[in-house]
This record gives C-alpha cells, sequence and structure tokens, in this order.
C-alpha cells in the first residue's frame, strides 16, 4: 500500500489529505483545476515539501516528521505535462540520463523494451529532439522515466498539453504500459475520459481536500459524488469478448450483469476489454420494450435516483453485479413513477470500447 | 618592428592579467552566479548590488580604496603581510586582485542571465531522473548556461584587457610587472611617440573588434529556433 499524509498551507491554497492508495494498477487523481491534484503528486515526487507529512510506499518511508528524502533518492519516474526533454542531449541521451543513474542491479527495465513498448524505434537516433512531434515527444520522457525502473510512475496531465490526434495516438501505449509493466502508476487527469480509459481506482480532490477513494466503477456509479454531475457521467465496464457474430459484423461482450452487443471488435474470444457507457446514452422502460432498435436491453434496478438541475435526474441502475448510470428528464421519472428499488428495463443506446 | 621589444612586453602581461582574471572570475563568478540565479533569499539584492557596483563607479574610486585595503595598513594588506606574502600593491597579483573585482560583474551578469534562463522543470526532471543537485548542476544547468560562459569568457577577458584606472591606482607602471597595454599607451603619449601609441592602439581595435566579431559568430542566442 501507498500511504499519504500531507498537510500543506499556501496563502491561496490549502492541501490536506490522507490516503491510502493501491500499489498496483492505475490511480488517477481525478478533480477540477485547483483541487489541489498536481500539488498532491508534487508532494509524494518530493518536488513540493509539505512541513506536515507522512509518505509510505511499500513500507519504505520516503517522508515522516523530519525525515524527506531527496527527489533524486526516491525510484520513482515523474512525467510533466510538457515532455521536458533536455534540449541538449539527443533522443537516445536523453533516454539513457536516468538509466545510467540507477544501479545495475536496480535495472528491470530493458531500453529494447521500452523504445519497443512506446514505438521509438524509428525516432531513437534523431540527434535534436525538438524536432519530434508533441506526441512523439511525450512517449520519449514516458520512456525515459520507465528506464529508471521506477517503483512508482508519477504522471501529471502528460496528455493536456496534446492535441487530440497526438492523444489518441498516445493512449494505446498508456494502456500498454498498464499491461506490459507491473509498475503502479498515479496519473493525474481533469479529463474523465482518460480516467474511465485508464484507471483501475480513483482519487477525487476538490480544494485540496479527498471527496472519495474507491475503485474506478464504485467512483463513477456513485451519484453523490461531482463526477455523476459532468457531461460524460457513466460507469465503465470490464468485460469479456464472449462471441462474435460474422453476419450482422457484431461481437457479444459478457460482463457480471449481463450481456452487450458492440460494433464488431477484432480481439480473440476471452480478451478482457473496457467498454465505457454514459449516462445520457441508457434510457429507462418500466415494461420490456417490444419493436425497439435498441439491442442491449438489460434488467436492471433502481438504486438511487438524484436530481441533476431544474430538467433531468441521475439514477443508479443495479444490473446484476454492476452498476449502470442513467440519464433522464424529471417529466419521465415522474411519469413513469420511477422509484428506489423498482425493477425496469435499461435500453443502452451506445457502448464506447475503449480497448 | 613595429611593435618593439617593450610594447610586446605590455601585449604578453596584458593577455596573461586576462587570462589569469578571466579563469579566476569563471571559477569563482559561477558559484555566485548560480546563487543569485536561484536563492531567494533577502541577500539577493544587496550583494547583486555590491557585484555591480565597479560598472557604475569611476575605476579610480574602486581602486583608490584597494590601494588603501592592501597597502601595509589596510586590512587586507595586514592579512597577506601576516601571511608572509608581503603587500600586493604595485605588484602583478595586486593587479590580478583588482581586475577580479573590477571586471567581476562583467562575468556574473551574464552567468546569471544565462543560469535564469535555465527553466526550474529541467531541473527537477533531472532529479526525477536520480540525479543529485551538483550532478544536475554539471550535466543539465552548465550545458543549458553554454552561451553565457561565452560571454561571460569574452565580457571577463575584454574588460580586464581595458582597464586603465585600477591599474594606474594599484600597479603603477612598472615594465613586466603591471605595465599593461592601456597604460603604455599613455606612457607612448605622454612621450610623445605617437607612431608607438598608434601601433598598440590600432592592435587594441583589431583585438576588440575580432573579441567581439567571434562572440556574435558564436554566440547562438541571437539565431534560435
Amino acid at each position: 500500500m501507498i500511504r499519504a499524509r500531507f498537510d500543506l498551507a499556501y496563502p491561496e491554497f490549502a492541501l490536506n489529505v490522507d490516503l491510502l492508495l493501491p500499489e498496483r494498477g492505475v490511480t488517477a487523481l481525478f478533480g477540477p483545476s485547483g483541487s489541489g491534484k498536481t500539488s498532491l503528486l508534487r508532494c509524494i515526487a518530493g518536488l513540493e515539501h509539505a512541513p506536515e507529512g507522512l509518505l509510505k510506499v511499500n513500507d519504505e518511508v520516503w517522508q515522516d516528521g523530519a525525515n524527506f528524502l531527496p527527489v533524486h533518492r526516491r525510484p520513482l519516474g515523474y512525467v510533466f505535462q510538457e515532455a521536458s526533454l533536455f534540449p541538449h542531449l539527443s533522443v537516445r541521451r536523453n533516454l539513457e540520463y536516468g538509466l545510467k543513474r540507477i544501479r545495475k542491479n536496480e535495472c528491470k527495465v530493458q531500453m529494447d523494451q521500452v523504445v519497443e513498448l512506446m514505438g521509438l524505434r524509428h525516432l531513437i537516433d534523431r540527434r535534436d529532439p525538438s524536432g519530434l512531434s508533441g506526441g512523439e515527444r511525450q512517449r520519449v520522457s514516458i520512456a525515459r522515466a520507465l528506464l529508471t525502473s521506477p517503483r512508482l510512475l508519477l504522471m501529471d496531465e502528460p496528455l493536456s498539453a496534446l492535441d487530440t490526434a497526438s492523444k489518441q495516438e498516445i493512449l494505446p501505449y498508456l494502456e500498454g504500459l498498464h499491461s506490459e509493466l507491473d509498475i503502479p502508476v498515479l496519473y493525474v487527469s481533469h479529463a474523465l475520459d482518460e480516467v474511465a480509459r485508464l484507471a483501475d481506482h480513483v482519487v477525487l480532490l476538490a480544494k485540496g481536500r479527498v471527496v472519495a477513494s474507491g475503485a474506478l466503477n464504485e467512483i463513477l456509479s456513485r451519484l453523490d459524488l461531482p463526477t455523476a454531475h459532468l457531461d460524460d457521467a457513466g460507469v465503465v465496464i470490464e468485460a469479456r469478448v464472449a462471441a462474435h457474430d460474422e453476419n450482422y459484423h457484431l461481437t457479444r461482450l459478457d460482463f457480471p450483469g449481463g450481456n452487450l452487443w458492440v460494433g464488431k471488435v477484432e480481439r480473440a474470444a476471452d480478451t478482457l476489454v473496457r467498454a465505457r457507457v454514459m449516462a445520457r446514452d441508457v434510457s429507462i422502460a418500466t415494461v420490456a420494450p417490444q419493436g425497439s432498435s435498441i439491442t442491449n436491453i438489460l434488467g436492471a434496478r433502481i438504486a438511487g435516483i438524484q436530481d441533476e438541475g431544474p430538467d433531468r435526474v441521475n439514477l443508479s441502475l443495479a444490473v446484476g453485479d454492476h452498476m449502470l448510470l442513467s440519464r433522464i428528464t424529471r417529466r419521465s421519472r415522474d411519469h413513469l413513477g420511477l422509484t428506489v428499488g423498482m425493477e425496469v428495463y435499461a435500453q443502452v443506446k451506445s457502448v464506447a470500447l475503449m480497448a | 618592428m613595429l611593435l618593439d621589444d617593450s610594447n610586446l612586453q605590455a601585449i604578453w602581461l596584458t593577455i596573461r592579467l586576462a587570462g589569469t582574471v578571466t579563469l579566476i572570475l569563471l571559477l569563482i563568478g559561477t558559484p555566485i552566479a548560480w546563487w543569485l540565479a536561484r536563492t531567494r533569499s533577502g541577500w539577493k539584492a544587496p550583494i547583486g548590488a555590491v557585484i555591480a557596483l565597479p560598472i557604475v563607479l569611476p575605476p579610480t574610486v574602486l581602486g583608490f580604496y584597494l590601494l588603501v585595503a592592501m597597502g601595509t595598513h589596510g586590512p587586507l594588506g595586514q592579512l597577506t603581510q601576516s601571511l608572509g606574502l608581503g603587500v600586493l600593491p604595485f605588484t602583478f597579483a595586486g593587479l590580478v586582485v583588482a581586475s577580479v573585482l573590477y571586471s567581476m560583474p562583467f562575468v556574473v551578469q551574464p552567468l546569471q542571465n544565462a543560469f535564469e534562463a535555465v527553466p526550474e522543470r529541467a531541473l527537477e526532471t533531472a532529479a526525477s531522473l536520480r540525479a543529485s543537485a551538483l550532478d544536475t548542476f554539471f550535466s543539465v544547468a552548465l550545458p543549458l548556461a553554454k552561451p553565457g560562459f561565452l560571454t561571460a569568457t569574452v565580457l571577463g577577458f575584454a574588460h580586464t584587457v581595458g582597464e586603465f584606472g585600477v591599474v594606474l591606482m594599484i600597479g603603477g607602471n612598472i615594465p613586466g610587472q603591471t605595465r599593461v597595454v592601456s597604460v603604455q599607451i599613455y606612457d607612448h603619449v605622454e612621450a610623445m611617440e605617437y607612431a608607438q601609441a598608434h601601433w598598440l592602439s590600432a592592435t587594441m581595435v583589431a583585438f576588440s573588434f575580432l573579441v567581439l566579431l567571434a562572440l556574435y559568430t558564436l554566440n547562438p542566442s541571437g539565431r534560435r529556433k
């Protein structure tokens, strides 16, 4: 486990957190700007010295009372918003910068492996890193951090300085990271789609405090959290590729709450994929819909109802063991007489496959 | 011979003085400039101001106080005597000490500017890649501040070559010891040896032009992408 407790007070801003984080997978620090997520990350890295703090990473104390391990002695990798490549070094020398500074017996991540993983084969012999595109630069900087074989990888909105195309280019590499290397990641973001795509665990921050911390879906499906009010509110379903319908070019995904048909996925059976179901794409019927074009209709029980502005309400729905969110008009709720505990049908208009 | 032996001696002495001073200034100016560029201490302004004083002071003022301080009864003089070094005025060593102070701002300020231009992010990145503060300084800050070092070297050297007032106050006019080119030219003019003064002065003009030309050609800061 990673235990992080920090008290930091600036004239305009205070950070006050006490967290227990899993030492596996990707943990997203999510919140609006000014919520303290970057400050928290910098405190964990030691780039910011919180006078009051405790930081333990897998039983190793990085900060405690008067003890403060300086940044360069912490086995971490840090990826900044901008790639921050050293302009006076070639791409290869940039990659080697951290690698050269770790002890041989600490080295668990090989150059070839990372170059392959981040798709840098054709870039590594470039002399001047300033000629690289934004996405390429960020991939080099992620690779450079990985090559120190970090025991914790800290990423501070690594995609936010990139345009949409570069983001799409780099996301698969981040997902690959997730599955290829067993390095826990703390990922700061203010974009829910990135969090939904990458995170396993989410810490919600607001005004320097922790609002909630939990497994991705546990957080995304809660109506009382700010995530439920976002335009792109919705849940993530981890599903298994179960069957393909070659005739109609569809794929069936099985998940603990049932199954979903989606446009054909070019993946082998039993592969795990992540699908995102937005609250605005889920509508409700009280009787089994007849003659509907919607393929995915799931039996559900209403677990919670909360107003969302003057005209709409959010519902949380239990589909088997899984939760969904639905956003409908307040009028529909009243016309259908929806109440907590009611058995209904959730009609899923669209499913976004993420990996 | 266009430049006679005494002139060549003066040129050689000047180069030796400027070279020594520049080397010393790069060694002590670098940490001072780094500190000035990075510190948040309240001492930054007063120390910066003291270092910049020679820019505004008449060289004779600086020379006068150094003469007093380094003299037999001055604090520096007492120190050098107790160390068995004698007194510094009218020696080459005295000239070096005086020139180091006189040329200090011309080395420290370009270095400070160059260090201030090194982004904090680059230093943080290096630290996150396991580089200690000293390692970061040598592997990131110095290379990124390279243009500043070129400027500082050239300006420090050129300013020491060009000084006159301080030399006259501290060093006097001892051939081979303290008689540098600028003093030699003055002597020639006093003695109405205008031809000699011309050759030496023309050499200085050519030298200064070449130095500045080299500076503007080599320094990449003006033609960065």
